[in-house]
């Protein structure tokens, strides 16, 4: 690879990739138990609730958001805004539908 | 000519035009300008064949009961759409006319003719910032274009251009074509928005500030977010469309367990964005129109740029207000009926600004500030029948009837069309180098107003009086309204043919233009009269204000064409 003057990587340990791999797979263990829990208007919440829990924890580790520069931290920051506003303005429609 | 001498000794610099010759240095083009021209002559096609097929459903609507009779108008017609006729027909070349107008014509016009012509001269620049992306989306929307006829030809679409599941879930017609072309098209639509957005950041000229830009620059980096933004969600939800064709998994079809209301959710979450990307160029067209022909500096500048920010912030939140009558709760409807009111704040904001830009100055009544006049006019008049389609109350009364495609035709077609000729006609002599027959234009400007308020506005009266939209069959009791409907079409499409064919005739045969004909003030004025291929002999320095009349006014008078 070419030698830029980068700023010095962070070294993750394999422990932490395996912990939060773990997680990740006791959260989707939840999702599919929750699933079979009739929680009416709350079901998708549920899920959606879980969903978010993981994407921030591969957002942090896996993709290194938490040791990258607060510049893109934020990026994606407006994105999940944007995205929770247009989410959260369907569900004004489902949440109160029935 | 003498006029033709007299700007000889000008012509020895390289143009783009002249630059190189032959069909590969169009097809291999990099140049902005050239891309530019290349759109210019798609658009203008696809624009002029829908149009015909406009005129095709106005003339099925000529009689009453055509159908029922057995005597559609259509039918003449059914050898070039593979044998169909009666209302099959009818749909097909309805959903023709929407698809083309909408993914063809009025999203990609003016960003992708004058916004790429146009934007890197206004800032300063040689050239877009990513210019082989530039060729690329020229070619994914030739695709789109080609990929969407050959839909039609194969396997008749009759969806309408908004694709509404569960129908077009299990429609026999074969919706796989028109779903990719709609699909290419959205990534040209992409490309260009983020080509764009690049450009403004980091290509102006370093002494233009943000808040020196000219308004159209601004309206450009408005649209252009809304299309990185939005055209994806409509690129999943064609995409889901698809996989429920495929497989059948049920995502909207009610019958397995689906939402249909589900698609016009994530439908109009582009496609209401959509409308402002078409509007929101329009709107920075008129802002650079307007203090050129009044000779006056814009008034509230601030106030018209962050206006585009603010459209197209609030305009992306209101899309449920195509669904009122879809069967959403109660208290989204209320909701949404209440966002839609914010988004006319912005809109008047501009309106305003205009009329005050025009308020005591002098006026000159040239071809583009008559189509910026027309397109006030017709956007107030479609705007205020969009508070009537806002408001939930009145909403749940039209919603499906005529007065709706009149609405839409007054803000869309009075607002964006009107422009996309107002653009051609202010551009024409800086991107051709040649001027038109101005009383010729302006004739053309009256049949258009004319004929255009007697098509759409009766549009509106037959549907506060309920006539459905999409029928092909009416009661009789319709029938004087829409037959006066469809003489306004012909003396309105009499009108635009006019104007199309000075302009083609003018390419060729106009007298030569100067530099600055209308005495603008921006900076694609002060290169020479058609632009070199790098725009800038040298980077541009001193510019003045955009906007900065009472200099421009102390030059004198403007010649309007060479050696006259």
């Amino acid at each position: 690879m070419s030698d830029h003057a980068h700023e010095e990587h962070h070294i993750m340990p394999i422990k932490t990739y395996i912990l939060v791999w773990v997680a990740l797979l006791f959260l989707t263990g939840i999702t599919i138990g929750a699933s079979y829990v009739n929680m009416y208007k709350f079901t998708v919440f549920t899920a959606f609730f879980i969903a978010t829990i993981k994407v921030t924890l591969v957002l942090l580790y896996f993709m290194h958001i938490r040791y990258e520069k607060p510049l893109y931290t934020w990026m994606i920051v407006a994105v999940l805004i944007t995205y929770g506003i247009f989410i959260g303005l369907t569900y004004a429609d489902y949440q109160f539908r029935w | 000519m003498a006029s033709d001498a007299a700007v000889a000794h000008k012509q020895d610099y390289v143009n783009f035009f002249n630059t190189k010759k032959g069909i590969m240095s169009w097809v291999w083009t990099i140049d902005h300008k050239r891309i530019g021209i290349m759109y210019m002559c798609a658009i203008t096609f696809f624009f002029l064949l829908a149009v015909c097929l406009g005129l095709l459903i106005r003339g099925e609507l000529m009689v009453p009961n055509a159908m029922t009779d057995g005597k559609p108008f259509l039918d003449v017609f059914s050898p070039l759409f593979g044998g169909v006729t009666g209302g099959d027909l009818y749909n097909r070349v309805l959903t023709l006319h929407g698809i083309i107008m909408i993914f063809l014509f009025i999203i990609p016009s003016i960003p992708a003719i004058f916004g790429n012509f146009f934007l890197p001269i206004m800032i300063g620049a040689d050239d877009v910032a990513f210019p082989k992306l530039n060729l690329l989306s020229w070619y994914c929307y030739v695709l789109g274009a080609i990929v969407a006829i050959i839909s039609v030809a194969v396997g008749g679409i009759d969806t309408g251009w908004t694709f509404y599941a569960p129908y077009s879930a299990n429609t026999s017609a074969n919706l796989y074509l028109p779903l990719t072309a709609a699909f290419i098209l959205g990534w040209s639509s992409i490309l260009t928005g983020i080509n764009f957005v690049v450009t403004i950041h980091r290509l102006r000229v370093k002494e233009m500030g943000w808040f020196e830009m000219p308004l159209f620059c601004w309206a450009l980096y408005a649209t252009s977010w809304i299309q990185v933004v939005a055209t994806p969600v409509v690129g999943i939800t064609l995409i889901l469309l698809m996989m429920e064709r495929f497989m059948g998994i049920g995502i909207f079809d009610p019958a397995k367990g689906g939402d249909p209301v589900l698609f016009q959710h994530m439908f109009w979450i582009y496609s209401h964005p959509a409308v402002y990307i078409m509007i929101l160029p329009a709107m920075g067209v008129v802002s650079e129109i307007i203090p050129v022909f009044s000779r006056k500096t814009i008034f509230g500048y601030k106030f018209i740029a962050f206006s585009s920010i603010a459209i197209a912030l609030i305009g992306s939140l209101v899309w449920a207000h195509h669904m009122f009558t879809a069967g959403m709760a109660y208290e989204a409807r209320v909701l949404f009926s209440l966002l839609t009111f914010f988004v006319a704040v912005p809109s008047a904001i501009k309106v305003f600004n205009w009329i005050f830009t025009m308020f005591r100055g002098s006026i000159k009544m040239d071809p583009p500030m008559v189509f910026a006049v027309i397109f006030i006019i017709l956007f107030s008049i479609g705007g205020f029948s969009g508070l009537v389609n806002g408001a939930l109350a009145t909403d749940v009364h039209i919603h499906d009837t005529s007065f709706v495609v009149g609405h839409f035709h007054y803000v869309m077609f009075g607002g964006t069309g009107v422009i996309f000729f107002g653009a051609m006609l202010y551009w024409f002599p800086k991107m051709f180098g040649r001027m038109y027959n101005k009383t010729i234009i302006n004739i053309s400007a009256i049949m258009f107003f004319v004929g255009f308020n007697t098509l759409y506005g009766g549009m509106k009266l037959m549907g506060l009086n309920g006539m459905p939209r999409r029928y092909a069959d009416y009661v009789v009791e319709y029938a004087q309204i829409q037959k006066i409907s469809t003489h306004g079409s012909w003396l309105m499409v009499a009108g635009i043919f006019l104007m199309f064919g000075t302009l083609f005739y003018s390419v060729f045969k106009g007298k030569k233009a100067p530099d600055n004909p209308w005495g603008g003030a921006t900076l694609e004025w002060t290169v020479q009269t058609p632009p070199p291929l790098l725009n800038f002999d040298e980077q541009p320095e001193n510019i003045r204000g955009a906007y900065d009349y009472p200099e421009v006014v102390a030059e004198g008078e403007p010649k309007e064409t060479v050696g006259v």
